[in-house]
């Protein structure tokens, strides 16, 4: 067994520990510590995606109990991806929160490394028990981190959030449940085997937990019906927060990836393809009601929400069709709009704190300091957003819409996204221009007084947020100039998980397994 | 006892929803805590109901209760108690700082700054 596996979810556990046991009150120790593990985290987690990289699944038994019967994490190309986008978002939250919002609260730090550990977690699991654990970590670190900051509204919407992730909770043991009654295992690879097999008479009840299980994995991702609490509560959060929300959507579309793809899959006898039907339909109501609200949004906050909810629609349309080309095109998607939703929440708050008393609402208010900088930050933000060349935005939507052509629905599909494109082109061009055109002079009727301290230069505390806002927004740049490259990988990794004999038998059969044993 | 065990499940579920789709913060907290009483029970008969089994291995055991849901049981109380607990303290906070235990948000007031997260956010100045 390679013990690397276990180490992305064991150091943000003791990092967390440390931060509270051992540096409660020193916040410039808390800062150190916290972006030194997450850079350890970083490296950590490509060498993993290196690792993962000769194309077998490697299975890690705790307490080298055999699978089914002990815990296992796996480590394959999927899931070492989303350790590195994690790692790095992670990365850049951090900064951000040092110059200012860590002092807003206690434990910022600590929190953030929890939830890493649940997010790393939930990414590495082979089991469905436990990633219901690990979305249960996860949660109660971002309710945390939610709440960070404090502030009625915050804790009204916070009290929705909360509540909403309970019930999904629920619903996920009801749904574990009843696939544990029916099959008696809750690993992945073991059900993968099994639920081809039941009878038919449990058939019904095996559907009904699966259904379940979409249910709370659709509330994660945002999928329409269920994704009102995002809105509400990601413009109520602090940014740093929503900005590492932004990977929490993702996991909930991982899961479904995840548990339709590889138990649920096409070829699992009766019960293949179960959510399949109806993924691509919710997405597409998704990404519409996404672009109505960018279009109806009154500040930028509500603006970036909405336009998360419109690239969780694109993503699962991508993600929907369960194919080669399709997962692949979710995957590069996948990273685009973590990147780029959360350097439009950090944006957005740096554009708020510049606008004094209008905050991020779209109504004149006096030009702010480093317009330029900013303004043009927002405007790659917006075309990245969007899905404008040249950044991966286009790129993402390209392999989408090339993905879908085969499909019959192609016609109805290919309209809803260029439509959909169109309307919150129309939502962004609108805010950018009020925001950073519209600035009547101090003196005139509409402008408050002017908001001079931060007026004058950029400053290394005012450079430090804006430097990590261009290096998200670059990254998603790079990930447009080296499309072919990434494409490659992810086409491997799609190629990887359709290969669903080579995972099943790195968990169940290591020692046959090329993978698992050895190293 | 089969129909004992389905109809608790069952009332104690529809109790909590029926509870949750209340408008006050505190009929919300019961009806998730009746929801979640629900599931472990639930829980707890996927390991198939039986009586004077034994989890572990004995000598003498003729039968044997399905240990894993138990376990599944014990992890899910656990949880639940700790979000109870914080959803309690959080429906608290909301109450004394906004004056109300309603459960919808505050409406924006027009003209004025409409984000909910405006509040407190505009104040702050980076250090």
């Amino acid at each position: 067994m390679n013990h690397w596996i276990v180490i992305p979810t064991v150091l943000p556990a003791m990092t967390a520990a440390l931060l509270i046991l051992a540096l409660p009150h020193h916040l410039i120790h808390q800062r150190i510590v916290s972006i030194g593990a997450t850079v350890l985290m970083l490296v950590l987690a490509i060498g993993l995606l290196m690792l993962a990289g000769d194309g077998a699944p490697r299975a890690y038994f705790l307490g080298n109990w055999p699978a089914p019967f002990g815990i296992v994490l796996v480590l394959d190309r999927l899931s070492a991806t989303m350790l590195v986008l994690t790692a790095a978002l992670a990365l850049a939250v951090a900064i951000y929160a040092c110059v200012g919002w860590d002092t807003r609260g206690r434990h910022f730090h600590a929190l953030l490394q929890f939830q890493l550990l649940g997010v790393n977690g939930a990414f590495l699991t082979g089991d469905l028990f436990n990633l219901f654990v690990f979305f249960e970590v996860m949660l109660i670190a971002s309710y945390g981190l939610m709440l960070h900051g404090g502030g009625a509204p915050r804790l009204k919407a916070g009290f929705h959030y909360v509540a909403i992730n309970l019930i999904a909770s629920t619903l996920f043991l009801f749904g574990v449940g009843l696939i544990y009654a029916i099959t008696g295992t809750l690993n992945m690879a073991d059900l993968a085997g099994k639920v081809a097999a039941v009878s038919a008479g449990d058939q019904a009840l095996l559907k009904t937990g699966a259904m379940l299980l979409f249910a709370v994995f659709a509330t994660k991702a945002a999928l329409v019906p269920l994704h009102w609490w995002l809105p509400s509560a990601y413009a109520a959060t602090s940014a740093p927060a929503a900005a590492m929300f932004m990977i929490m959507t993702k996991v909930g579309a991982y899961a479904i990836i995840r548990v339709y793809g590889l138990i649920f899959g096409a070829d699992a006898g009766p019960l293949g393809a179960v959510a399949a039907p109806i993924v691509i339909p919710l997405a597409l109501v998704t990404l519409i009601v996404g672009a109505v609200g960018v279009l109806a949004s009154r500040n930028l906050r509500d603006l970036v929400c909405f336009a998360v909810v419109a690239s969780m629609g694109n993503l699962l349309i991508a993600v929907g069709l369960f194919d080669g080309v399709g997962t692949t095109a979710a995957i590069y998607y996948l990273v685009h709009s973590t990147l780029t939703g959360a350097a439009l929440f950090l944006l957005v708050d740096l554009i708020a704190q510049r606008r004094g008393k209008a905050s991020d609402t779209l109504a004149p208010a006096p030009a702010i300091a480093n317009e330029t900088v900013l303004g043009a930050l927002f405007f790659l933000g917006a075309i990245a957003m969007v899905g404008m060349p040249p950044l991966a935005g286009f790129i993402g939507k390209l392999l989408i819409l090339g993905a879908t052509r085969e499909t019959a629905q192609a016609p109805l599909i290919w309209s809803v996204i260029l439509g959909a494109s169109l309307l919150m082109m129309i939502g962004f061009a609108r805010a950018g221009s009020v925001v950073f055109w519209n600035n009547p002079r101090p003196g005139d009727e509409a402008g408050g007084a002017p908001v001079g301290r931060v007026r004058d230069g950029l400053t290394a505390t005012a450079l430090v947020p804006i430097v990590v806002v261009g290096l998200l927004l670059g990254a998603t740049a790079v990930l447009s100039f080296a499309a072919g490259p990434f494409t490659a990988a992810f086409e491997a990794t799609s190629a990887q998980l359709l290969d669903k004999s080579g995972y099943i038998r790195a968990v169940l059969q290591p020692a046959a397994g090329p993978g698992s044993g050895g190293n | 006892m089969e129909l004992l065990v389905a109809s608790a499940t069952g009332v104690m579920t529809a109790v909590g929803i029926y509870l949750l789709l209340r408008a006050r913060t505190f009929p919300v907290i019961i009806g998730l805590t009746f929801l979640s009483y629900a599931v472990n029970l639930f829980l707890f008969a996927m390991g198939r109901l039986g009586i004077n089994q034994p989890p572990i291995f004995g000598a003498q055991a003729t039968g044997y209760a399905d240990p894993l849901p138990q376990a599944l049981v014990l992890t899910a109380i656990v949880i639940s108690f700790g979000m109870t607990a914080l959803i309690v303290v959080l429906a608290l906070r909301g109450f004394l700082e906004s004056g109300s235990d309603a459960v919808d948000l505050a409406a924006p007031e027009e003209g004025g700054p409409a984000a909910a997260g405006a509040h407190g956010d505009t104040a702050r100045r980076p250090s």
